[in-house]
């Protein structure tokens, strides 16, 4: 196993009320969240999950869904009322307080909604308080305290008082709180739900950032669709106290567990969301490098389109080849195709948004290719499909493949064309020298 | 029904008889100490030349409020001198002092243990009303059993009334403390000694100096009380001048004493104000600061650093 489990919960659940074991049994043997309403509140029933090392992992849900509670459950500050969570390969239910806060202090550190700051304590002060309770001297977590505070670009304001700073500002130091306790694992309990849309969205890509260069385990609890599909590498969704799906943004824009999710995920901004892998067709147009004018010519003549794209060694992407172009060449007895390819292609990375689409599928009149790391030709998305995704409907519409550009050249004469300047060597209708897929 | 009675007073009479019988080397040991105690403030007070002490009330006075009140403070100390009534004011000065540092060093870790403990608190509210309530005469008949006349059953009984407010708002003020800062605490792994230190207590400090505001407040509304017992001071003038029907000597001592009140009170709640405006220095409106130590106020910075672009007024929406 290559990536190892950092955060684990079993079979977790957490009643509040006088009898919360029986409430407990009653909930493990089917009852619902309402059927013991009588008895008290179930605020996390039978939740169980992985988190990688080094994932950021989001727990969705509305509020009283139980996702606060379930969060207080991984480091301890609420006690589960049956199952076992483990962090780090130590199972941290039923162990004496003093090992708890073991674990707090070198583990586990926690972003709280409303920042949580010491309202008498400077910033820098505020950032070296995890440090102060593991028991470094002054000035040592002082020295790391200030690193921290600067990369989280707060330099120059270590000095001011929490009262003294904007909302973002405040939540940075929280921020800064956790990371200079270097704990592997962050805790973020609807950390930017308190700020306003343009800090939030600000400090979303500086966790992003964060995690990238630290490598730090996130589990981050959001009420947010938006927020949780941008942060997360996976996300749970919460109901009742359930979780009801455990998957991949993607996964749970595209198969939703259930109707809750369903109607849950359908006001999400799908373009932040979905990602041109996602989305893309596997090409049809496309030749091979090596293949001749004549191959690219019948490929684009079946396909009823007016393009190609050529690929040479491993599906390495060389370019673009348009239908007159390839005429010409095969008018001319020309044999090598790359005389004709054009470069200026509209490329994207599989990992790219669709809102990094849109530009280029203005602008460019073919469908636009998505690479990989390598330049390998992965697919296509045509305009068609773009729109299709984005309104979530299928783009497929079972008869006739989306190809794009239409041909603008008629069949009748390509084929006459190709009849005409047929060789020997070569016969009318063979499909065997192209690269057509 | 003449023949039914609940014997409450013979169990009450039964219950001093057994303490006085069984405990009283307990009740020696508290009288020597708390008269000490009282014997050793009065004689730094009485002991210097008025104007020393006067003097030295004033600087005390210019620090914690300013020259104004400074200069209130000497007019009042001499209008006390004025009126021949030093020496008793200072008597009863020591009292309330001695008095109300007792209430409060008892006051204040029972509000703790209430603020940690439901069923602590729970048992204490009942105790508490009794102790505010009862007469202050009732229990002043047992006091004068176990301790005799003189200092020590005025300094008791005033502990007695005027501990309620200090348990009270020193529990009041650390339930009241944030408690996701509280939660923030434990979420780094401090212990809860170190969570009372380093959070609640400083947090909570404004409400809890409230609560000393009215140990000492309600200590100074017992001198007449305990000057009835012989614990002399301005409460045995009052006493005497009842006794004689002498209004004059009655309004001279009367109104040492609301000076003494004023002082007191201005002095002690401006402690409480003190420590929240040294914890915010450079504020740009001191006047602005907000007594829940969790909001921000509203004169936020409103630039960000390093990133650049303009950041909205933070906004911290609670609950």
């Amino acid at each position: 196993m290559s990536e190892s489990i950092a955060v684990k919960a079993h079979q977790l659940y957490k009643a509040f009320g006088r009898r919360p074991n029986e409430m407990v049994r009653k909930l493990a043997s089917g009852a619902s969240r309402a059927d013991v309403a009588n008895l008290g509140t179930a605020a996390v029933i039978d939740a169980s999950f992985e988190v990688k090392q080094g994932e950021i992992f989001v727990v969705m849900g509305l509020s009283g869904s139980g996702k606060s509670t379930l969060i207080r459950m991984l480091n301890g500050l609420l006690e589960a009322t049956s199952g076992t969570v483990t962090v780090g390969g130590t199972q941290i239910t039923g162990i004496p307080p003093k090992q708890l806060r073991e674990v707090r202090r070198r583990n586990v550190s926690m972003v709280f909604q409303h920042f949580a700051l010491l309202p008498h304590r400077t910033v820098l002060d505020n950032a070296a308080y995890g440090l102060e309770v593991q028991g470094f001297s002054l000035d040592e977590r002082r020295e790391r305290a200030m690193a921290v505070v600067e990369r989280v670009g707060l330099s120059g304001w270590e000095d001011k008082f929490p009262s003294q700073l904007s909302g973002g500002m405040q939540q940075r130091v929280g921020l800064a709180r956790a990371l200079a306790s270097d704990t592997d694992i962050l805790l973020m309990d609807e950390a930017f739900s308190a700020l306003d849309p343009l800090i939030r969205r600000e400090m979303q890509e500086q966790l992003v950032e964060l995690q990238a260069e630290l490598g730090k385990t996130i589990i981050f609890i959001t009420h947010d669709l938006n927020e949780a599909m941008f942060l997360g590498d996976r996300i749970a969704v919460m109901r009742d106290g359930r979780i009801v799906q455990v998957g991949t943004p993607d996964d749970i824009l595209t198969d939703p567990a259930n109707d809750y999710v369903a109607q849950f995920v359908q006001d999400v901004d799908r373009a932040r969301v979905l990602t041109a892998s996602g989305v893309m067709e596997p090409a049809k147009s496309v030749v091979s490098a090596s293949a001749g004018p004549r191959a690219a010519l019948r490929v684009m003549r079946d396909l009823q389109t007016s393009a190609a794209f050529v690929v040479g060694n491993g599906r390495k992407l060389v370019g673009v080849v348009r239908d007159k172009d390839v005429m010409r060449q095969v008018k001319a007895g020309e044999r090598d195709l790359t005389a004709a390819v054009r470069t200026e292609v509209a490329t994207v990375d599989g990992d790219a948004h669709l809102t990094d689409l849109f530009e280029l599928s203005v602008e460019s009149e073919l469908p636009v290719a998505v690479l990989d790391d390598k330049q390998r030709l992965l697919g296509v998305i045509p305009r068609v499909t773009l729109l299709a995704a984005l309104g979530n409907v299928s783009s497929n519409t079972g008869e006739v493949a989306v190809v794009e550009p239409p041909a603008t050249i008629s069949m009748e004469i390509i084929t006459e064309t190709l009849r005409a300047t047929a060789g020997a060597e070569d016969d009318l209708v063979g499909s065997s020298e192209g690269g057509a897929r | 029904m003449n023949d039914f009675r609940i014997p409450i007073g013979e169990w009450g009479e039964a219950f001093v008889e057994f303490i006085t019988e069984f405990f009283s080397p307990v009740f020696d040991v508290i009288r020597a100490v708390f008269g000490g105690f009282y014997e050793g403030v009065d004689w730094v007070l009485v002991t210097p030349p008025f104007w020393v002490i006067i003097v030295l009330i004033t600087a005390l006075g210019f620090w914690a409020r300013g020259w104004l009140f400074a200069v209130g403070t000497a007019v009042g100390l001499f209008v006390i001198v004025g009126v021949d009534q030093w020496e008793t004011a200072m008597d009863t000065l020591a009292l309330v002092l001695v008095s109300a540092l007792i209430a409060i060093a008892l006051s204040i870790p029972l509000g703790i243990l209430g603020a940690r403990s439901r069923t602590a608190s729970n048992i204490m509210k009942p105790i508490l009303d009794f102790m505010q309530t009862l007469p202050a005469f009732v229990y002043l008949i047992p006091a004068l059993i176990l301790f005799r006349i003189g200092i020590v059953p005025g300094i008791v009984a005033t502990i007695i009334f005027s501990m309620a407010p200090g348990v009270r708002l020193t529990e009041l003020g650390i339930r009241g403390v944030d408690k996701e800062v509280v939660e923030a605490g434990y979420a780094f792994g401090a212990s809860p000694r170190r969570i009372l230190r380093q959070i609640q207590l400083p947090l909570a400090a404004p409400t809890i100096m409230a609560g000393v505001n009215q140990v000492i407040m309600l200590s100074l509304s017992m001198v007449v009380i305990a000057g009835m017992v012989g614990a002399g001071g301005l409460g045995g003038v009052i006493v005497q001048a009842l006794s004689r029907i002498d209004f004059g000597l009655g309004l001279e001592a009367g109104l040492a004493v609301v000076i003494l009140a004023i002082l007191l009170d201005r002095l002690t709640a401006s402690l409480g104000v003190r420590r929240k405006r040294r914890a915010r220095p450079s504020q740009t409106s001191a006047d602005s600061v907000s007594t829940d130590p969790g909001s921000t106020d509203s004169e936020s910075v409103d630039t960000m650093p390093s990133v650049g672009a303009p950041a909205f007024q933070g906004s911290t929406h609670r609950g």
